[in-house]
């Protein structure tokens, strides 16, 4: 399929690690990052309290009841809402992998659970498989996360130690309803992702 | 694009500067944004050894680039990611093209991207019919006005709401005088929305890229990466040699300084990690030299590479935030571009080196350390050497060194100065000397500290 310039990108290549080769200096070694470590104390309250400066809501819930009674007061159940949770299945439709993700283009709420969170920044860790597809959390008008209390670690330093080299196809940090502050850095929430995020945190 | 690099940054700044109440609220918008980043970095008491980390780190990857770049092909082949190598703008152009092509592909979004915007890549689609639209906002906003981003994180900071909603309503048909930014914001989400939903191709730049796993990141505040990328059966990713990192717990350095040096954010809203194409999309990723090995080898400038993107040297930058980005006639403006762009081209970024009063506010604000300032006057010798330097500055110099050369010509230049200001002060008070323009010339002293020093040591 890209035949033609095939032999021209092999050539390319070789031009540039030659360069690469020739022009980089004596090899430096790595820092030992091993020193770089969160404080773990009060982890619960300072991920509440951080999350909530950067414009997302938190709850502190003892089970999923309570997670569904908040979902019915804060969301309106007449719209479509999506969930990995087979025992969510009662208020919302579970999210398939074989679906083209454009069909999920008007989903209002998706319920997902995310790995663990980071109370240095409010950030919650999720891969593929707990997205259900790669574009909920991005696509839907409102998203909501469970996370279990004992996940949450201080800094990125042992969220990374967490995720060693991990292999997922595709995982990220989200950390907040999307935002834009591009006209006069007016801070608006909601530019391209949610509009809304909330994080349940269960003891 | 709106043609404006004719002229140079001296210029191009006297246009910027006419507008003092502009001026005044740009200069306060940065200054705003710098706050916010000492308020962010000054909550993490290991921020200095981070930022040492982060330079150390960068320069291993800068001693060891060649090793590192093939680690990180074989990684990404085995995750079924197709690899492109591009010597510069134009190859890297033709491959996008020719990725587009194989499957007909005629409209594509974008996500924020320098490296695009430093190869022109939209301008060489669209002459082939391929549409392409920015889907970051600020840069969607300057894509409309055919304008380049004047900032490489806050793209359309210079412009003002109410010239936004001008664009809106001509662009997007909104009610004329439209100008609150959650209504333009609201207006702009819907609009893209559709795009991000009809797009098959969808291209992003890359922030960080693992040599260890094969994988990239992308941080976006918006979310439009991951909009367009996960609704493409296409992804491209467009990065440059020198964002790659060794190891995947080296992440966690870089993300903690990013979003606090850039907008003093904990971390930016969104941080993806793409490794491997979803079920019946192809991924590629195309890695673009465009001058970085030429600036490996310049034994002054490489710590240039080391770069994150975060902007925090122009929002601290005296002469950025008076002058605007646009008035450095380079993508990436600011300190960090005007070390980057004379690698690109000596003789027309020759001005930039000399957009700076060498303060040093750049360098301590780095987050990965890179002596900013220091190299700004490396690259004015470099320019004087070369014989870029503009001729008044050539000939300026010539008759300072002439001055310092001995000190009976600095007596005679001293003297022939106090009395020209004294005596008749429109010589130097006069259009024609550049110094002048915006100021008033000082009263001259009476006499020269020399001449004091004799007379008070005399009377001792």
């Amino acid at each position: 399929m890209y035949s033609s310039y095939q032999s021209k990108r092999m050539t390319t290549r070789e031009k540039i690690l030659e360069a690469v080769l020739k022009n980089q200096p004596a090899a430096t070694a790595l820092p030992d990052i091993t020193m770089f470590k969160g404080d773990s104390a009060g982890l619960v309250e300072r991920y509440m309290a951080i999350f909530a400066t950067i414009g997302g809501a938190v709850h502190l819930v003892e089970n999923l009841e309570e997670v569904k009674e908040l979902l019915a007061k804060n969301f309106d159940s007449s719209r479509r809402i999506v969930t990995t949770l087979p025992e969510l299945a009662g208020m919302a439709e579970l999210i398939s992998v074989a679906v083209d993700p454009h069909r999920y283009e008007d989903i209002e709420l998706a319920i997902i659970r995310g790995d663990f969170c980071v109370a240095e920044n409010g950030a919650v860790w999720l891969t593929e498989d707990l997205m259900g597809q790669r574009i909920i959390p991005y696509i839907c008008q409102h998203l909501a996360v469970i996370i279990n209390a004992e996940a949450v670690v201080p800094t990125l330093h042992e969220a990374y130690d967490r995720i060693g080299t991990g292999d997922f196809g595709f995982s990220g940090f989200i950390g907040g309803p999307s935002k834009t502050a591009d006209i006069e850095q007016a801070l608006v929430l909601g530019a391209h992702g949610p509009l809304t995020m909330t994080v349940f945190i269960m003891k | 694009m709106k043609q404006t690099k004719t002229k140079d940054h001296a210029s191009l700044a006297e246009a910027f500067i006419k507008d003092e109440e502009r001026v005044d609220w740009h200069d306060g918008a940065l200054w705003f944004i710098r706050q916010k980043r000492d308020i962010a970095s000054k909550q993490i008491p290991e921020w200095e050894q981070l930022r040492e980390a982060a330079s150390t780190i960068k320069s291993n990857v800068i001693s060891n680039l060649h090793d590192y770049l093939l680690q990180f092909e074989a990684n990404l082949t085995r995750n079924g990611v197709t690899v492109h190598w591009a010597a510069d703008a134009d190859e890297h152009n033709a491959i996008v093209y020719s990725i587009l092509k194989a499957k007909e592909i005629t409209q594509m979004v974008k996500s924020k991207s320098m490296l695009t915007e430093e190869c022109q890549l939209n301008e060489y689609l669209e002459e082939r019919g391929i549409e392409v639209i920015n889907s970051d906002l600020g840069e969607y906003i300057q894509q409309i006005d055919k304008e380049p981003p004047s900032h490489i994180v806050l793209p359309c900071i210079h412009k003002r709401k109410e010239e936004i909603g001008e664009l809106f309503h001509e662009h997007l048909g909104t009610e004329k005088g439209m100008s609150d930014p959650t209504q333009l914001t609201r207006v702009a989400r819907k609009h893209l929305r559709n795009v991000f939903l009809t797009r098959r191709g969808a291209l992003t730049g890359v922030n960080f890229a693992v040599a260890e796993t094969g994988e990239y990141v992308v941080c976006t505040n918006e979310g439009n990466a991951d909009m367009g990328a996960h609704l493409s059966e296409v992804q491209i990713a467009s990065m440059g040699l020198e964002k790659l990192i060794p190891q995947k717990k080296h992440l966690s350095i870089f993300l903690r300084l990013l979003a606090r040096s850039a907008t003093g954010q904990p971390i930016t809203i969104y941080s993806s990690h793409y490794k491997k194409p979803r079920p019946g999309q192809e991924m590629h990723l195309i890695l673009v030299d465009a001058g970085r090995t030429r600036q490996l080898g310049r034994v002054d400038f490489r710590d240039s590479l080391k770069c994150i993107k975060c902007g925090s040297c122009m929002n601290t930058c005296p002469v950025y935030r008076k002058s605007g980005g646009l008035s450095y006639h380079n993508t990436i403006s600011g300190p960090i571009g005007a070390i980057l762009a004379p690698n690109l081209d000596m003789k027309k970024h020759a001005d930039l080196p000399y957009a700076s009063t060498l303060c040093g506010s750049c360098s301590n604000v780095c987050p990965v350390k890179i002596n900013i300032h220091g190299q700004l006057y490396k690259w004015r010798q470099e320019i004087v050497k070369e014989g870029y330097a503009a001729n008044t500055k050539a000939l300026g110099m010539k008759a300072m060194a002439w001055t310092l050369s001995s000190p009976g010509n600095f007596t005679s230049a001293g003297n022939a100065g106090r009395w020209f200001m004294h005596n008749i002060p429109f010589v130097v008070n006069n259009r024609f000397n550049p110094w002048y323009k915006q100021r008033d010339m000082p009263e001259g002293p009476k006499e020269s500290f020399a001449a004091w020093y004799a007379r008070n040591e005399k009377k001792e």
